[in-house]
């Protein structure tokens, strides 16, 4: 295979020599040339004379990408596609935008930076360059400093190039490389690289599954997971049925509690008959019904009961509470569907409490009246 | 040592007219000042307390800086590092300045009332900290703490001039390890005294960071601006060069981000939560006209100054370095004025009362620098590492 030059090198020990090498090529007037050191050495822009990079603009391009994408994102959802209160603020509230806005705008702007050098400059997806595996290369990512000329430099002379690198007091040497090696591509479907992937996914994996389930859970690490009690809902030899749950003692009730003797099967409004209200309509029992209505009751009946709320349109649809229907119920009939639900509304007597549940329906009273004033109310 | 004999400039007095200038303004502020105590001693009051903090900013975030200078092994400050010796000298005036307010903490402070504490569960249970007594003893400490590591930092710095002798600046390593975490702590606490007590039931876990922050930022502008300056006029070592101006472009830059960054999250975390016993205070800095100050603060300590400084020329450019240094030393006195007046009247005031203590304290900067130069070296020629600090490359 025929072997082309590609540039004459030198080699250098210290980071001094290679400032004043690069100034000298540099002066000497040669353009392509290229300079490698193990670490970063500061001033050796300036000897190259480099010019800025335009990378900055590909940062500022995609932090502002990100920062506009960010607020304009966290604002269409706060505002248009899922509007929620919260603590009282204003859909747009933008203050809490900020920090996520900031972080997509740093993370946008440091993948654009990185993906941009691997495009533009490191000409992705070429992967061959003609000093890679050059001992030359050895040499300058270990403890070397060195200098490249380029065969393709307009100026390149052989022996000029030499005898300049020379009076630098660099070690001179030589790349050649063959256009097989620019040219060579690794077969990505190769057997083996396709076995060696699916190993590493195989292991990683399985390695995953085992730390986090398993291992985390070997003594010591289960301080907190083992403990000296019975868990609801499994078995134990300690009673003879072999469960942890216990029934309460028949025929007796917790204190304070009044049992309702109702079941769902009962039809409300002839359970409705049966039950009497007992709170009185104070203010202060209907502001505990207006909080604890719209705690439970508003998401689905919506705040004033007229069933708009955001649930409204899903199956099935909560109704209003305006309705001839439930105005015409008594009390008791409105009591008994809090209490145990009705189809898919789940009951409500673990959450409210007995006169929390009457004052709920005080309220409730309390809405219909108001959606259906009578002239006299107005007086 | 005859190379570095070659490029330092053994000029060191500043010019006539700045120096005149200097004691104008300090005579012009001084008598303000006494003039505003004469005719409304309670607004006088509020305005030394921004001027009292301001001075101490300076001093104090000099002297961290010394510190920091040694801990870090840092170069590139070395041959400015007298500009941050001389303003640290500005605690002796800081010192002068507090003691006005001792005679009138009754008006300043609603936590100095012992009726008020009598009838106030909040004050009550912050008494054992905030009392009197206590508050005056915190401050003696840590005047004489700030007092006592700044001469030895100096006094190590200026006898290195003359012997070279390298084993001060391992003593001054040594001192500034220990600086550090006492600076921490002290200065959040001063904040904490002297600031955020002006408004006793409020409180907030970051506000000693966020003076802290304003400090040096404002310690850095200055000596920015003293070093800028002078060196445009000759002074310092020639060749000074664009590396050392981005230098302090890019600290300023960073130490300004920070600020945006404590002061947002100080405020978010308050507006978020929006419990009435700390929302409170940004409330009452948001209407009757706060809310301007509270724009403007945004715009020139954070917007302005953050776009003048993002790009790398822009750094590298001494007129703009200039601007800037002094448009954040002018922030921070607005800052401190954010901060404390408001609880002297509910809109914003401004008249020759508020002059004073700035005039006041730009003459006293000028003045302090003006005595020291003329006594003292302006680059730490002893340095071990000036040399390196004077061919610094980024
Ligand atoms: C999860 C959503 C949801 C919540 C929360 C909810 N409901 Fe309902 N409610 C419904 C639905 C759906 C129906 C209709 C059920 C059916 O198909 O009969 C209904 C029916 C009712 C009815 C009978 C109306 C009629 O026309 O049959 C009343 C009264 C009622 N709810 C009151 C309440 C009260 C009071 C609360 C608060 C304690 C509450 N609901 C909470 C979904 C809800």
């Amino acid at each position: 295979m025929e072997k082309k030059l590609y540039s004459i090198n030198a080699i250098y020990h210290t980071p001094n020599d290679i400032i004043r090498a690069a100034k000298a090529v540099r002066d000497a007037g040669y353009t392509k040339f290229d300079v490698h050191t193990p670490y970063p050495v500061h001033g050796l822009d300036g000897a190259m004379g480099l010019k800025e990079t335009k990378l900055g603009f590909v940062t500022l391009a995609a932090g502002i990408l990100g920062a506009v994408g960010m607020i304009s994102f966290a604002s269409w959802v706060a505002v248009v596609d899922y509007p929620q209160v919260i603590g009282g603020k204003p859909y747009w509230s933008w203050p809490a935008f900020v920090p996520v806005t900031y972080e997509i705008a740093v993370l946008l702007a440091v993948l654009g930076t990185v993906g941009a050098m691997i495009a533009f400059f490191f000409k992705f997806p070429n992967t061959s360059h003609p000093l890679h595996d050059t001992p030359y290369m050895k040499k300058v990512s270990s403890d070397k400093f060195g200098v490249t000329i380029q065969a393709e430099d307009p100026q390149f002379d052989e022996k000029k190039v030499r005898d300049l690198l020379k009076t630098t007091g660099g070690e001179v040497e030589e790349v050649h490389y063959t256009e097989e090696f620019l040219t060579f591509k690794p077969n990505t479907f190769e057997p083996k690289f396709l076995l060696l992937l699916a190993g590493i996914a195989l292991a990683t994996s399985a390695g995953g599954y085992l730390y986090f389930n398993k291992v985390l859970y070997l003594p010591p690490f289960d301080w907190m997971v083992e403990q000296p009690r019975f868990d609801v809902q499994s078995t134990t030899d300690l009673f003879d049925d072999g469960l942890t749950m216990r029934l309460p003692v028949e025929g007796t009730i917790a204190r304070g509690f009044m049992p309702y003797p109702y079941t769902l099967g009962a039809k409300a409004d002839s359970v409705g008959k049966l039950l009497v209200n007992p709170v009185v309509k104070t203010a202060a029992s209907l502001d505990l019904g207006k909080r604890k209505y719209l705690t439970y009751c508003s998401p689905c009946h919506g705040n004033f009961g007229s069933g708009d709320s955001r649930m409204n349109g899903q199956f099935p649809n909560p109704p209003t509470l305006h309705s001839d229907k439930v105005r015409t119920w008594p009390d008791g009939a409105i009591f008994h569907t809090i209490t145990v639900g009705q189809n898919v509304m789940p009951g409500y007597q673990y959450q409210l409490s007995r006169e929390e549940r009457w004052a709920v329906v005080n309220y409730i009273r309390t809405l219909q009246r108001a959606y259906n004033a009578k002239e006299s109310d107005l007086q | 040592m005859s190379a570095l004999d070659n490029v330092i400039i053994p000029k060191k007095e500043l010019p006539a007219n700045v120096v005149r200038l200097g004691w104008i303004l300090t005579l012009a502020g001084l008598a303000l000042a006494v003039l505003s105590y004469m005719t409304d001693a309670n607004r006088a009051a509020f305005n030394n307390v921004i001027g009292f903090t301001f001075l101490a900013s300076i001093a104090v975030g000099a002297v961290f800086f010394i510190a920091l200078e040694y801990i870090a092994g840092a170069v590139w400050t070395t041959p400015f590092r007298r500009v941050l010796e001389f303003l640290g000298m500005l605690l002796i005036p800081t010192l002068l300045m507090a003691i006005p307010l001792f005679f009138k903490l009754h008006d300043v402070y609603h936590w100095t009332h012992a009726d008020a504490v009598a009838t106030d569960k909040i004050l009550q249970a912050k008494a054992p900290y905030l009392n009197e007594m206590s508050f005056m003893t915190r401050f003696v400490i840590f005047m004489v703490l700030w007092l006592a590591f700044y001469f030895i930092f100096r006094q190590n710095s200026l006898k290195q001039d003359g012997n070279k002798d390298q084993k001060l600046t391992k003593k001054n390593i040594a001192l500034a390890a220990a600086f550090i975490p006492v600076l921490a702590i002290s200065i959040s606490l001063f904040s904490i005294d002297w600031l955020m007590s002006l408004e006793p039931h409020w409180f907030s876990t970051m506000f000693g960071v966020y003076y802290f922050t304003g400090t040096i930022l404002t310690a850095l502008a200055v000596t920015t601006y003293f070093v800028v300056s002078l060196s445009q006029k000759g002074y310092f070592f020639k060749g000074i060069n664009e590396n050392h101006y981005y230098s302090f472009g890019a600290l300023m830059f960073g130490l300004l981000s920070f600020w945006a960054y404590i002061a947002f999250s100080q405020f978010m975390l308050i507006w978020y939560a929006n419990l009435p016993e700390e929302n409170f205070w940004y409330i009452e800095r948001w209407q009757h006209g706060w809310e301007y100050v509270s724009i403007a603060i945004t715009l020139i300590h954070f917007w302005i100054p953050y776009f003048m400084l993002v790009s790398r020329p822009s750094k590298m450019n001494p007129a703009n370095l200039k601007r800037m240094a002094a448009l954040l030393v002018f922030a921070h006195f607005l800052d401190l004025y954010w901060l404390v007046m408001p609880t002297y009247n509910n809109a914003p005031v401004f008249g020759y009362h508020e002059l004073a203590f700035p005039v006041l304290c730009i003459g006293l900067i000028i003045v302090f620098f003006a005595l020291q130069a003329k006594r003292f070296n302006l680059v730490p020629v002893g340095d071990p590492k000036l040399q390196r600090g004077i061919d610094f490359h980024l």
